[in-house]
C-alpha cells in the first residue's frame, strides 16, 4: 500500500497533493465537528455530575445521541435575517468565525508526521488565524445591529486585546528556550519524559510552570470560557454577539467556540505538555496528545462549572496588574539565563 | 508589594480550594429522581385533594351527611347532597361534589368529619385542558378505586 503511494506520489504529483488536501480537509472537518458535537455531550454530563445530576441521558444510551439530535434541531430552523441588519456581514461572520477555527488546524501536529500542512511558523500562524476569531465575533455583534450584541463585542475586543499580551510574553519566552516556531520540533525537544517538558524545564527558566498557568488562564480568557466569559454573560446579555443570530448561523458560532477550546487545549498540550511524547518515554504517539488535550479540555470546564464569572474590572485587572507584569517578569529572567548560558 | 504577592497567592489557594470542592461533589452519588422512570415515594402525611376512605363494613364510604365540611370548608369547595331513601331513617348520600380548582387543601373538612370520611389523596399529577376536569366526584371517585 505504502510502496503503491510513494508509486503514485512519483508519477502523478499534482494528483496526489489534490488527494492529500481532500483528505485532510475532510479529516479536519470531521475532528472539529465530532468534538464540537461530543464536547457539548461531556461538558453536559460533567455539569450534571458536578450539579449531583445525571446529565443528557434520554436520547440513545448515556445521551450519546444528543449532539445529533441538536445538530438536526439547529439544521431543521429558519435561517432568519432580521430587520436592519447589514446582510452580507450578519451571514460572512459565523463563518469568519469558524474557518479561521478550522485553519488553525492545519498547522496543528497531532504526532510524527501527522499534520496537514507543516510550516516552520507554524505557531506564529496558529496565533494569526486565532485572533481573527475576534474579527468575527465583532462583525456579526456589529451586523446584528442589537445593543446586547455591540456591548458584548466590545467586551470581547478589550478582554482579547488583555490577553493576547501576557500570552504572546509567555509565549516570546518560550521561544527563547525552544528557538523555533515550528510545533513539530518544540515537541520534539521535549521528548524523553515529563521532566523534559517545557513546563518543567526549571533550569531554562525557574518561573515556567507560572507561564504555563498564565498561558493557561489566557487561554481561557481568548476562547471566552467561564470565568471570563463575559462575551456571552447569559445573565446579562441575553446571548452576547450571538443575541440574533439563530438556526446554523448560532451553530457555527457555537462549533467555532468549541473548536477553539481544542485547539487552545492542544496548543498548551504542544508548548508546555511534550505533545505526543509520553510522561515516562515510552510509546509516544498521539494517543498522549489526546490523552493530555482532553484532561485539559476537562479542566477547562471543570473551571466553568465552578467559578462564577468576574467583573469586567477583575478581568482586565488581573490581565494588567498580574498577569502581564509577571509575564515580564518571565521574560527577564528567561532571557537572562539564555544569554548567561 | 507584599500585599500584591499575598493578595495572589490567596486568591490562586481559593480558586484551587473551589475546584476540590466541585471535584468532590462529581464523584458524589447523582441526587436527582429520574421522574417520568422512577416516582419518588409520596410521605404519609402529603395532602392531596380530599378522596373518601373506603370502609370496608359497608363497601362504601362513611359519609353520613351531616354536611360539616360544606360548612367549614373557607372556599366553599365542597357541595354535597343527600336524599331519604323509602323506608331508610337516615339520609344517604347522592351527590359529593369536590371543586378543587377554588380548594387550599387546608384539611378543615378532613378535621370536622366526625365520622372520618375524607381523608387527603395521594395524587399529584394533576393537569388538564379544562377547568371541568378539576370538578371531582367523590363518589365516582370511590367506586372507580380498584
Amino acid at each position: 500500500m505504502l510502496s503503491y503511494l510513494n508509486y503514485l506520489n512519483d508519477t502523478m504529483p499534482c494528483l496526489m497533493a489534490i488527494l492529500r488536501l481532500i483528505v485532510c480537509i475532510v479529516c479536519i472537518l470531521a475532528f472539529v465537528g465530532l468534538n464540537a458535537a461530543y464536547l457539548v455531550w461531556l461538558e453536559r454530563k460533567l455539569a450534571g455530575r458536578i450539579q449531583r445530576r445525571i446529565g443528557p441521558k434520554e436520547v440513545g444510551p448515556f445521551g450519546l445521541l444528543q449532539p445529533l439530535a441538536d445538530g438536526i434541531k439547529l439544521m431543521t430552523k429558519q435561517l432568519f435575517l432580521p430587520d436592519g441588519i447589514d446582510r452580507i456581514l450578519y451571514l460572512l461572520a459565523p463563518m469568519l468565525v469558524m474557518t479561521t477555527a478550522f485553519m488553525c488546524f492545519v498547522t496543528i501536529p497531532f504526532g510524527e508526521g501527522l499534520v496537514a500542512r507543516e510550516l516552520d511558523l507554524g505557531l506564529l500562524a496558529i496565533f494569526a488565524f486565532a485572533s481573527i476569531n475576534v474579527l468575527g465575533l465583532l462583525l456579526g455583534a456589529w451586523a446584528s445591529r442589537n445593543k446586547y450584541s455591540m456591548i458584548s463585542s466590545a467586551r470581547v475586543v478589550s478582554q482579547n486585546v488583555a490577553y493576547e499580551i501576557p500570552m504572546l510574553l509567555v509565549v516570546a519566552s518560550l521561544l527563547m528556550v525552544t528557538g523555533t516556531l515550528n510545533l513539530h520540533d518544540i515537541v520534539a525537544e521535549q521528548a524523553g519524559g515529563f521532566w523534559n517538558w517545557n513546563v518543567l524545564r526549571l533550569n531554562a527558566s525557574p518561573l515556567m510552570p507560572v507561564a504555563f498557568l498564565i498561558f493557561f488562564v489566557c487561554t481561557l480568557a481568548e476562547t471566552n470560557r467561564t470565568p471570563f466569559d463575559l462575551a456571552e454573560a447569559e445573565s446579562e446579555l441575553v446571548a452576547g454577539s450571538f443575541t440574533e443570530y439563530g438556526s446554523m448561523g448560532f451553530g457555527l458560532f457555537f462549533m467555532g467556540e468549541y473548536a477553539n477550546m481544542v485547539v487552545g487545549s492542544t496548543l498548551i498540550s504542544i508548548l508546555f505538555l511534550g505533545g505526543w511524547n509520553c510522561p515516562f518515554g515510552i510509546f509516544p504517539g498521539p494517543h498522549w496528545l489526546f490523552l493530555k488535550l482532553y484532561a485539559l479540555i476537562s479542566t477547562v470546564m471543570w473551571i466553568r462549572w465552578t467559578f462564577p464569572r468576574t467583573t469586567f474590572y477583575g478581568l482586565l485587572n488581573l490581565s494588567w496588574k498580574v498577569l502581564i507584569p509577571i509575564a515580564l517578569v518571565n521574560l527577564l529572567i528567561t532571557g537572562a539565563l539564555v544569554k548567561v548560558f | 508589594m507584599a500585599a500584591y504577592i499575598k493578595s495572589i497567592l490567596v486568591g490562586t489557594w481559593s480558586l484551587i480550594a473551589g475546584l476540590a470542592i466541585t471535584l468532590r461533589f462529581v464523584f458524589k452519588p447523582v441526587v436527582t429522581c429520574q421522574y417520568p422512570h422512577a416516582v419518588p415515594k409520596i410521605p404519609d402525611r402529603y395532602r392531596g385533594h380530599i378522596d373518601f376512605v373506603y370502609d370496608p363494613a359497608t363497601c362504601s364510604h362513611k359519609c353520613i351527611v351531616c354536611g360539616m365540611c360544606q360548612k367549614t370548608c373557607p372556599s366553599g369547595c365542597i357541595s354535597l347532597e343527600g336524599e331519604k331513601l323509602e323506608g331508610a331513617k337516615k339520609k344517604t348520600l347522592s351527590v359529593y361534589q369536590l371543586n378543587f380548582t377554588t380548594c387550599s387543601l387546608c384539611g378543615l373538612c378532613v378535621e370536622a368529619c366526625p365520622t372520618g370520611a375524607l381523608t387527603f389523596s395521594k395524587e399529584y399529577n394533576l393537569a388538564g385542558f379544562d377547568e371541568k376536569e378539576y370538578h371531582f366526584d367523590l363518589i365516582k371517585r370511590l367506586q372507580e378505586r380498584p
